[in-house]
């Protein structure tokens, strides 16, 4: 033992030294010491004191801004999930052509970048867009439908861009289900819809909360898709503390704002890792 | 209380050992390839049927033919005069045990065996009282409330079993239950098994493809290679008096001699090997070896009396397995033929070790396999 312990302590060292040692040194100086900045900016801009907080607390007009934040991300993971689950259930169950489509058709989206992917949906979505003017010119309708500018636009764009990142820890929980414990049901007596929704709806559960999650918490940092697809009417909070920091020069009401945007997804963090096992979505 | 007055015991439809299903003529093809081919056989009431064979024998895809998990090309299945060929699982009322039982992590034991009343929408106090029964008969009753995970391999099966039985199923499917678990578990649990057959008085269909499992076990034991049942009988039956080679060779081991000078007589057959002449009681037209299990010849150390079929063999080694032991031989004739011996070890020890004078096999004539 002694000699193992002697003959693999260097080994150890040098592992610490070249391998962890540069991580942990990138976090923090990319990480940790700029959010120890905007922490500072918080509570001394424009003087010290908490009065930037106070202000998050009791100032309508931003609630609203969180409110529609928390709301237009909600129902993005909601649609996104949903999405996401049909995709990830061809994706391991289906025939061999179908699974290659899809691995193609979710992956594509990464290759592309987000600002392409806004501005082709406003091609799409606007009232001289695509589906405006087929609709009208089929007659089905006879003014545009407002699907741009304003939140619907916005979840829409968003949906699409996140997805893809809902379908992977989808597939991995899927990939995990014991298939024989659905023959079993089958073999007990229940019928398709029993199995899914008493059997692999629960078995998957653990995916869907944590798909849910990402979704939700990338959502919250949303900015170029709301800014083009709102067009400037559906202001989310990424927006806002961007404004407040480049072009209001209100530091201190930004830092405060993007302090207690991190705070909270910690605490979403910290609950939803008590119920699902991070790394079952990763493999 | 006994089984006989649960009533969660149905007693099968008809009396014990009439046919329940028939299948006809079953044939499964892969594509080019025939996974099984014109299987036929009758699963008789309340009887513990063995499906044995090696993998690839067509032995497990017969099992989910008969569950409803896969459909067969061509053939049969009735039961009770209903056709069942293409009835899908949950309408077959069949219990099944898996590989690794399948229980469902995420509800607990009780869950898990009022799962087919729950299907079957059984009056709520109905199940619990149904459930409390088997649990206690089981002897679950201080686990009612954990989950599968925290419970011991031998645990989880009676949960399978309770499970598979509480519906009181036509048929109870066991798919190779213990090949995952070690050897003395295996030995306590084929017991538990056997004891729940019993008690429970359904029809179990057992498929593994462990020989010994299957010839301590079963009722019958229906023998698959090639996609073919290769012979259908009661243990004795098929070890005794094996119809191939093949189902000599895998139910046990086997010395095989080849003969010549075939001659059919009112006592039996006998043929010559190495100018000794082996006899065998019954018959086998176009039989062309004589075989003698190592566990019915006899070693001598001088030549065996003229009732015996006997073999002059020479020594090349042997095996130590505690109470007995197996000696590789081989016949001191033009063939050279291997042949082993399993005798006592304490036997082996006092007479043969030691020993430098010529040594031979002889056995009774009844005891001789006749082999094509």
């Amino acid at each position: 033992m002694a000699t193992a312990t002697r003959r693999t302590r260097p080994r150890r060292l040098s592992i610490w030294a070249f391998y962890i040692a540069p991580l942990i040194l990138l976090l923090l100086v990319s990480y940790f010491i700029p959010l120890l900045g905007v922490f500072s900016w918080s509570v001394t801009e424009p003087e010290l004191g908490v009065s930037q907080y106070l202000r998050v607390m009791t100032d309508p007009g931003i609630h609203s801004i969180l409110l529609r934040t928390l709301r237009i991300c909600a129902l993005t993971a909601v649609f996104s999930v949903f999405l996401a689950y049909l995709l990830a259930w061809h994706w391991v169950y289906g025939p061999p052509l179908r699974r290659k489509i899809i691995a193609f058709a979710v992956l594509v989206p990464f290759w592309i970048s987000v600002l392409i992917r806004a501005f082709g949906w406003l091609a799409l979505l606007r009232p001289q867009g695509i589906i405006n003017s087929t609709l009208t010119d089929v007659g089905l309708i006879s003014d545009p439908l407002p699907l741009v500018r304003n939140e619907l636009g916005v979840i829409i764009g968003m949906v699409h861009f996140m997805t893809p990142f809902a379908v992977f820890p989808l597939v991995s929980v899927m990939r995990q289900v014991d298939l024989r414990i659905l023959q079993a049901a089958s073999g007990l007596g229940a019928r398709a819809f029993r199995r899914f929704f008493e059997i692999f709806l629960p078995l998957t559960l653990p995916g869907i909360i944590g798909a849910f999650f990402i979704v939700f918490v990338f959502a919250l940092g949303f900015f170029i898709t709301p800014a083009i697809l709102g067009g400037g009417r559906v202001v989310m909070i990424a927006e806002y503390i961007y404004t407040q920091m480049s072009q209001t020069a209100n530091w201190g009401l930004g830092a405060a704002l993007a302090t207690t945007l991190l705070g909270f997804v910690l605490l979403m963090t910290w609950i939803v890792s008590r119920f699902v096992d991070f790394e079952r979505l990763a493999k | 209380m006994t089984a006989k007055d649960s009533d969660l015991v149905t007693p099968p439809a008809g009396p014990e050992g009439t046919v329940q299903i028939e299948v006809k003529d079953i044939t499964k093809r892969f594509g080019e390839f025939t996974a099984l081919e014109r299987v036929n056989l009758q699963i008789r009431r309340g009887e513990f049927l063995t499906l044995l064979g090696p993998s690839g024998s067509g032995k497990s895809t017969f099992l989910n033919i008969l569950a409803g998990f896969d459909f067969a090309t061509e053939g049969q299945l009735v039961m009770g005069g209903k056709d069942l060929t293409f009835t899908p699982p949950e309408d077959r009322n069949f219990g099944m045990v898996f590989q690794g039982y399948a229980l469902f992590p995420h509800l607990t034991v009780e869950q898990n065996i009022a799962f087919p009343l729950r299907v079957r929408k059984i009056r709520a106090d109905e199940q619990k009282r149904r459930v409390a029964e088997v649990v206690r008969r089981v002897g679950l009753e201080d686990h009612a409330r954990k989950y599968p995970r925290q419970l011991s391999g031998g645990q989880q099966q009676r949960v399978a079993l309770a499970r598979a039985l509480i519906f009181s199923p036509a048929l109870l499917l066991l798919d190779e239950p213990f090949s995952a678990l070690d050897k003395n578990l295996r030995e306590q649990l084929q017991f538990e098994v056997k004891r729940i057959h019993r008690e429970f008085g359904s029809t179990f269909v057992f498929v593994t493809h462990d020989q010994s499992e299957a010839l301590s076990m079963s009722d019958r034991v229906a023998i698959f290679d090639g996609g073919r049942v290769q012979q259908i009988g009661t243990p004795e039956q098929v070890y005794d008096a094996p119809g191939t080679e093949f189902v000599a060779k895998f139910l046990g081991q086997l010395n095989l001699f080849p003969v010549t000078g075939q001659q059919h007589g009112p006592a039996g057959v006998s043929g010559l090997f190495e100018g000794n002449l082996l006899r065998a009681a019954g018959g086998k037209p176009g039989f062309s070896k004589i075989g003698i299990r190592p566990e019915h010849a006899t070693l001598y150390d001088a030549e065996p009396p003229q009732a015996q079929n006997r073999v002059a063999v020479a020594l090349r080694g042997t095996a130590y397995h505690g109470a007995s032991v197996l000696v590789d031989l081989v016949t001191t004739g033009d063939q050279r033929a291997d042949v082993v011996l399993q005798m006592n070890a304490a036997e082996w020890a006092a007479r043969f070790a030691q020993t430098t004078a010529p040594l031979w096999i002889g056995w009774p004539p009844e005891k001789s396999l006749i082999l094509a």
